[in-house]
């Protein structure tokens, strides 16, 4: 179900790391992500110059800069909306964003259900630390009520957002989840997300253990439970009933995924419909002025 | 009481003194550690009557500070940069209906190239959106001016933002003396709000107003804030009879009598161009310098009456109108046009570009000389600007124009893509 055409290569994952070094805090779940989707690229063979990393602001935003890749680093919260015009401007490459709870569910709230609705062909890698980790820790949508930060020393007063269940609400067509204490996992995730045509959220919980210290490795840890093998992926009302954390366990590994028309593929339908045709050759002009 | 403290800290402080009722705020930098305190200080119980909320965007968080400012509530926030420009939709909106909110901007460059540094391009984006916009130049003023913007802003019904550099104030220690709650409570009365939420007396508010009124409407609002430019020296006057302290105002003087060169600032800048002056002055030369305090409304009159005699004018600022020059100098030529002075712009300081004694020097000194071009940049590497010119005339695709020039600067890793 691979979209994107893009050139494959033989490359090994330490062979992605970019000459700059990343900048977390030891023991920063986003380490593993990081070594999760140099992981993911090898195994798909892809070619850095071929691989869109978009990302907004955040810690977890700047991981484009420790990839071999074309990377643009956005405003805060407006990631997903930057690759969405990338993706339809090239519908033959992979473009995948990478980004924190805050900027995807708090500022960046806004455009997270039109990506999903849509169907944009891209992924969505979301780093989720329960708090605001660049500006030193103040509690985010995925906070719990019972996390302390400066701002909210005696806890939070609202309900964590959830979103995995938010995502298959919105009608996102591949749903997973997992544990940055697993890259093997987050990695298998990642690169099916990259292999599904349409919009693939990919959710991994990644402890911050400067600012949020009750969200630990422990923690998540004993909080994940694999999705059961027996769990049909294309089932949404279990896929629901299992984001919902029944028995308080939060599920990992794929939970959803549906084939269906993407944004892009709508688009080029209504073109077909009304009868018009694009009349320039973006890869000539690319082509004429490449150094 | 006398204190060693953070400019954040003491200016949440003094937000703390003015009984704020609501505040709401959204994290960046460097402008974090105000509401972190408050915050803080709210769930403490430390200011009563106080709700604080933690929203989603600083678009959430000036809006919020608009619904509980028309229901009669003393409210805050604060931002800077893209957040500012983020909240730009409601920063009309507040001044559009005559909310008096008060906002701490911790002035920061604005991006594309992202730059968390101090210069003014945050403020100076919102310079026609309705609000006072007052500047200080140090943490005491800091404190001193907050607490003036909530009496300000209430006796005109008029927002009002309050702009100190970012990191230069926001994030250095330095001895402020901050006032006591009786001090605050005799200068700064309780809210009596124009507008309230009152379900025996119901009004709308946000009506679409056509052709027939805006102009009008548009009219008032220019009108009412120019009411501030003599609101704002009678505010300092009472503070300082309770304070003892010379704070606010609408431009300050630093031995511009009689100087045949001034130059012209606003922040925390003046703070290095003291020592210069003074040691130039010391020399021989005769400049002096002047800060202004309120940008807007803006002290035309003051302006005329401190400079009429000069011979020179270097305004300094730390933000540009692209495409066009200096923002404040165009706004001082503006204020002497019937005055033959000739008022050189100089930009500096841009995404927080060091300004020291040692450069500042050089300056003053090609001001005196009339060396300074038209729209001077003030230590600026003309070779690297060349070098991308260059690029770009050679060929087509040459990249983007930020990470080329940190690469020419030597920041390879930065600018490194694949």
């Amino acid at each position: 179900m691979v979209s994107a055409t893009f050139n494959k290569i033989e490359m090994k994952p330490k062979e992605y790391k970019s000459e700059i070094k990343p900048v977390w805090c030891p023991g920063c779940g986003h380490h593993g992500v990081l070594a999760s989707v140099y992981r993911a690229m090898s195994e798909l063979g892809i070619q850095p110059s071929d691989f869109i990393n978009i990302s907004g602001i955040g810690c977890s935003s700047r991981l484009p800069y420790f990839v071999k890749s074309y990377k643009m680093h956005t405003l805060h919260g407006r990631a997903g909306a930057v690759a969405t015009g990338t993706q339809l401007a090239r519908p033959d490459l992979p473009v995948v964003v990478s980004g924190g709870d805050g900027d995807g569910f708090s500022i960046g709230g806004g455009h997270m259900p039109h990506m999903a609705r849509k169907n944009v062909n891209m992924t969505y890698v979301l780093m989720d630390n329960g708090i605001y980790g660049l500006t030193k820790g103040q509690s985010s949508p995925t906070s719990r009520r019972e996390m302390k930060a400066y701002i909210t020393p005696y806890g939070g007063v609202e309900e964590p957002l959830n979103p995995i269940l938010y995502m298959l609400t919105y009608g996102a067509t591949y749903v997973g989840q997992a544990f940055a204490g697993n890259p093997k996992m987050c990695a298998a995730l990642i690169k099916g997300a990259i292999e599904h045509k349409g919009f693939a959220y990919v959710n991994i919980f990644s402890q911050c253990p400067t600012f949020n210290k009750l969200d630990t490795a422990k923690f998540y840890r004993g909080l994940v439970e694999e999705v059961p093998e027996d769990h049909d992926t294309s089932d949404m009302e279990n896929a629901m009933r299992l984001a919902r954390r029944p028995d308080g366990k939060a599920p990992v590994g794929l939970l959803y995924q549906e084939d269906r028309q993407t944004l892009d593929e709508a688009m080029a339908g209504l073109v077909e419909l009304v009868g018009g045709s694009a009349d320039y050759d973006l890869k000539k002009i690319i082509d004429k002025n490449r150094p | 009481m006398l204190k060693q403290i953070e400019g954040s800290h003491a200016v949440a402080e003094a937000v703390g003194l003015c009984r704020p009722q609501v505040i709401s705020a959204y994290p960046i930098t460097p402008q974090t550690h105000i509401v972190e305190d408050l915050g803080t200080m709210v769930k403490a119980g430390k200011i009563e009557n106080c709700e604080f909320l933690l929203v989603e965007s600083e678009f959430g968080a000036l809006s919020a500070c608009i619904g509980s400012s028309a229901a009669g509530a003393r409210s805050y926030t604060a931002t800077a940069s893209q957040g500012m420009l983020f909240m730009m939709e409601a920063v009309y909106n507040a001044s559009g209906m005559s909310l008096p909110i008060v906002m701490t901007v911790g002035n920061r460059a604005i991006g594309a190239p992202i730059n968390i540094w101090n210069d003014w391009g945050d403020s100076m984006s919102a310079r026609d959106a309705g609000w006072i916009q007052l500047f200080v130049e140090d943490n005491q003023q800091a404190v001193d001016v907050h607490i003036q913007a909530f009496k300000l802003a209430e006796e005109l019904c008029l927002p009002v933002m309050v702009c100190m550099d970012g990191f230069i104030l926001t994030h250095s220690y330095s001895q402020v003396d901050m006032p006591e709650q009786g001090q605050v409570d005799q200068f700064l009365p309780p809210f009596e709000p124009r507008q309230v939420l009152d379900p025996a007396a119901p009004l709308s508010m946000g009506a679409m107003v056509g052709p027939e009124a805006f102009t009008e409407v548009r009219f008032l609002a220019h009108h009412k804030q120019r009411e501030a430019l003599d609101l704002i020296p009678r505010h300092a006057a009472e503070f300082q009879s309770i304070m003892g302290r010379d704070s606010g105002g609408l431009i300050k003087e630093f031995d511009c009598a009689g100087a045949e060169t001034v130059i012209v600032t606003m922040g925390s800048v003046i703070g290095t161009m003291k020592e210069v002056l003074a040691g130039m002055r010391e020399e021989g030369h005769s400049i002096g310098a002047l800060t202004i305090r309120s940008f807007r409304p803006f002290p035309s009159e003051a302006l005329i009456e401190a400079l009429k005699d000069a011979k020179r004018i270097i305004v300094f600022e730390k933000c540009l109108a692209v495409g066009m020059g200096g923002i404040v100098s165009m706004n001082v030529r503006m204020a002497l046009q019937d005055f033959p002075l000739h008022v050189h712009s100089v930009i500096g300081g841009l995404g927080g570009r060091p300004i020291t004694r040692k450069n500042l020097r050089r300056l003053f000194e090609k001001g005196l000389n009339d060396q300074l071009q038209e729209t001077h940049f003030h230590d600026i590497d003309m070779e690297i600007v060349n070098r991308e010119l260059e690029r770009e005339k050679e060929q087509r695709q040459s990249g983007s124009i930020a990470e080329n020039i940190l690469h020419d600067v030597g920041v390879v890793a930065a600018a490194k893509t694949i």
